[in-house]
């Protein structure tokens, strides 16, 4: 196939502040071709695209269109060069129906429903979408919402698309789905670009890599050329070992029972249905499921922070110490004798507190010791210096405010505070989200090191690939029901995919 | 039966005062700019229409004047008030991106001071007393509507004879909900409320239509000033009387969920309880009772509305939020 040059950036570089997002970068991308554009977090992938967009203005460089320099003042300006981007938070309005939504802004049209529709029904069928113009975004669902966004910019003609992270929210079978109207759009002679940090999807979808990393262009790479280790080492900079380790506990021991457990939301929707489950010490359970499904529940109400409507969730100390968690509060739990840590979801919101430094922290959890009207700070201090140079948290000091560390430094430092108190029952929510690959594989070998020393570690993780290899055991649920337990061991990705969006019993193990 | 027509004419009478103030900030609020500063801004719309009809008056004498053009000058005069006001407002929240919530209670106090100056500037400059002619006072308070409609009983009292402000606020609502919910602009402006990295996206430019928006809203929410001044308070200068109005407007977009259709009915509504002290007098229940009640009315609305569950009966999504581009 004949590849023609859609858009070539020279040097373009951004900063933000004293902060350099994109240093000099030059990159082309060709019509009929799908370019991966692959980076770390915060490597500049998506500050890069903002400029093609009209979102960011270049400090330096030139943006060439079809060879002619250009300059992309406004997302109009973008369209203008046919340039379409699909961001990773959707840029819809809710209260509108999917007709509304697709002309909003376009100044040449009247608001003429069957003209639209039979425009959107043409653009469907072409790329085999399946859209109802008349529905409200707010009764879409995720990959609904994102099909959407991919008409509404193809309605304006742009042959050159730009999506952000569009798998991230997707089942694997909506992500099949996704990719093979990507290479519809591919074979109609559209440039596509993709931004991702998964490696198996690049191989799967892309027939170039560019590859960015800390805001500068490290190269581009034929896709058939080269294999996922050595994306990562242009990626990470290193050689990375890509395997988490997943040894065998010598013998597992039942330590959480939850039976039946339902938690009703204060508006008065079902939340969790009927779940029941035994994690065992020594074992890490993954938790899989679409956002949203119940994950978030289940974890606070087992940390006492969700109200249970019925149910119980017993914590087996030992045989003749069982502990009914349900109705008590954290302090409660703990002062029942059971050691448990939670590592939630928003580290900033519900972990820690922005505003104070690692030492600060780290006495949210020891506040009740002191027995003087006085802060006792020297056991958090010296248990912050630990973490500081046990985990490799980059930070100037430990009074320096967690806020405004990076977002892997403030996972280590929750996660350091949490294991620190050697729990026996280890909750953790996304525990690597918005990590680089170097500080997730250190998060996994905090995890898998806890697992072996007894404790009973629930997992809850959005990547499949990361669950199947982290986990022993993993728990689907789906829209609040369990809709099965499989052996991480044994199980596929189509399988467990499958299970989060049908209720269908899966074997059990 | 006559006390009763006589409630609501009186009630309407007041409603209309509230319809501008809480048409304005509908408009504005649907824009995604909370404009606290209603209460100023009415204030001073109420200061500068009256001195417009005054002025107006002095300039060509009360037997040459005449009553329709008074009108118009004195409803321009509040609307630029209003609008100067708002235009404040908008560059330091929509340009510098400054606290809504702290920039209208700033204008609030501003408006409040800058309303009661002119006010009193123009009462002291006068020798004391500013009113206006008998003859203007009545254009601005009898109704226009032909004789034979305002004779109909009961019902030409209760829909026809009111101030031909009234007739301008219930089309101004009408012609705002046309333009909110069938015309294109207006649907372009309801997407910069509820989210306007959308409408961005999508090429709309968002300081215009929150500018436009937020100075018209402010030009009429003045004139509700302006209206309280010549016909509630009889074409004097009153620094008193307005106190709280712009709050309760404020309460009242809520009350009518951003919808300018129940700013109609919502207004007379409010506009009854305000006055029932006066009309619907029982023993032994003191008029502060009465004078509460559009409060207690407020409450129990905003619990309610904070209960529903319908994702089209919410404020717009950005409402309170300053849009900046670049922020990540």
């Amino acid at each position: 196939m004949q590849t023609k040059c859609a858009i070539e950036m020279k040097g373009l570089t951004k900063r933000f502040g004293t902060v350099v997002a994109n240093d000099g970068i030059d990159l082309q991308i060709n019509r009929g071709e799908i370019l991966s554009l692959l980076g770390e977090n915060g490597s500049g992938k998506t500050t890069l695209m903002n400029m093609l967009s009209g979102i960011y203005q270049p400090d330096e460089g030139q943006i060439l269109v079809d060879g002619e320099p250009v300059s992309i003042r406004s997302p109009k300006d973008a369209y203008a060069y046919r340039i379409g981007m699909i961001h990773q938070h959707y840029k819809l309005v809710d209260v509108f129906t999917a007709a509304q939504n697709i002309v909003l802004g376009l100044n040449d049209e009247k608001l003429d429903l069957k003209q639209i529709n039979s425009k959107v029904q043409e653009i469907c069928k072409r790329y085999g979408f399946n859209i109802e113009p008349s529905k409200k975004v707010y009764d879409m669902s995720v990959s609904q919402k994102q099909t959407l966004e991919i008409i509404k910019v193809l309605y304006r003609g742009a042959d050159i698309l730009i999506l952000d992270e569009p798998t991230a929210v997707l089942t694997p079978q909506e992500t099949e789905k996704l990719f093979v109207i990507l290479k519809n759009m591919k074979a109609d002679g559209k440039a596509v670009v993709i931004i991702t940090h998964k490696l198996h999807e690049v191989m799967a979808i892309s027939d170039k890599v560019a590859v960015l990393r800390k805001g500068k262009y490290i190269g581009t790479v034929e896709t058939s050329k080269t294999n996922p280790q050595m994306l990562t080492e242009m990626m990470v900079g290193h050689a990375v070992a890509l395997n988490i380790e997943r040894p065998k506990y010598r013998k597992p021991f039942d330590k959480l029972r939850v039976e039946g457990l339902t938690c009703v939301d204060h508006e008065g929707i079902c939340k969790l249905q009927d779940v029941s489950f035994t994690a065992r010490g020594g074992e890490i359970l993954g938790v899989a499921g679409i956002a949203g499904s119940g994950q978030k529940e289940l974890l606070e109400s087992i940390a006492g922070l969700y109200p249970v409507k019925e149910g119980s969730i017993t914590c087996i100390e030992c045989e003749d110490h069982q502990v009914q968690l349900v109705g008590l509060a954290p302090r409660q739990i703990r002062d029942a004798g059971v050691g448990m840590a939670f590592v939630p979801e928003d580290r900033l919101g519900m972990g820690l507190v922005g505003s104070m430094g690692m030492t600060g922290n780290m006495m949210l959890r020891s506040w009740k010791q002191g027995r003087s009207m006085f802060l006792d700070k020297r056991g958090p201090e010296k248990l912050a210096r630990e973490i500081w140079e046990k985990l490799e948290v980059v930070t100037p000091s430990t009074e320096f405010p967690v806020r405004r560390m990076s977002g892997g430094n403030v996972q280590k430092v929750l996660v350091g505070r949490e294991i620190s108190r050697e729990p026996s029952v280890l909750l953790t929510a996304y525990a690597v989200r918005g990590l680089d690959i170097n500080t997730s594989y250190a998060i996994y070998n905090l995890l898998t090191y806890q697992k072996m020393r007894g404790s009973a570690v629930i997992y809850i993780g959005e990547d499949l690939d990361v669950l199947l290899e982290l986990c022993d055991r993993i728990l689907v649920l789906c829209a609040g029901k369990v809709s099965g337990i499989v052996d991480a061991r044994k199980t596929t990705k189509e399988e467990v995919g499958l299970m989060m969006t049908s209720l269908k019993e899966a074997k059990n193990d | 039966m006559s006390t009763l027509i006589a409630l609501i004419v009186a009630a309407v009478t007041f409603g209309t005062v509230l319809m501008f103030g809480t048409l304005g900030e509908v408009l504005t609020e649907r824009s995604g700019n909370m404009n606290l500063g209603v209460e100023g801004i009415m204030y001073m719309g109420g200061a500068f229409g009256l001195a417009g009809a005054f002025y107006y008056e002095k300039l060509v004498g009360p037997a040459a004047s005449s009553g329709p053009i008074a009108i118009i000058i004195a409803i321009l005069s509040a609307f630029l008030a209003g609008a100067a006001a708002s235009a404040i407002y908008s560059f330091l929240t929509i340009t510098l991106r400054a606290n809504q919530n702290v920039t209208g209670l700033a204008l609030s106090i501003f408006g409040t001071g800058v309303g009661q100056f002119t006010g009193e500037f123009m009462r002291v400059s006068e020798g004391g007393f500013v009113a206006l002619s008998n003859n203007l006072k009545g254009a601005f308070s009898q109704s226009i509507m032909p004789s034979f409609l305002r004779n109909i009983p009961i019902i030409g009292k209760m829909l026809f004879d009111h101030t031909v402000f009234f007739y301008i606020a219930v089309a101004l609502a009408v012609g705002m909900h046309f333009f909110l919910f069938k015309s294109k602009r207006g649907m372009y402006l309801r997407a910069v409320g509820e989210s306007p990295s959308t409408a961005d996206a999508a090429g709309i430019n968002i300081s215009r239509y929150k500018y436009l928006a937020t100075i018209i809203g402010g030009g009429i929410s003045a004139i509700g000033g302006m209206v309280y001044i010549t016909t509630t308070a009889g074409c004097v200068w009153n620094h008193e009387g307005l106190s709280g109005v712009g709050w309760l407007a404020v309460a009242l977009v809520i009350f009518c969920m951003w919808k300018p259709l129940n700013a109609i009915w919502g207004s007379v509504l409010f506009g009854a309880l305000m006055i029932m002290y006066l009309r619907l007098v029982i023993k032994f229940i003191p008029t502060e009772i009465y004078k509460i009640l559009p409060y207690v009315v407020t409450v129990i609305v905003l619990v309610l509305s904070s209960m529903r569950n319908n994702k089209e009966k919410q404020p717009p999504a950005s409402l309170g939020l300053n849009y900046f581009r670049e922020e990540r």
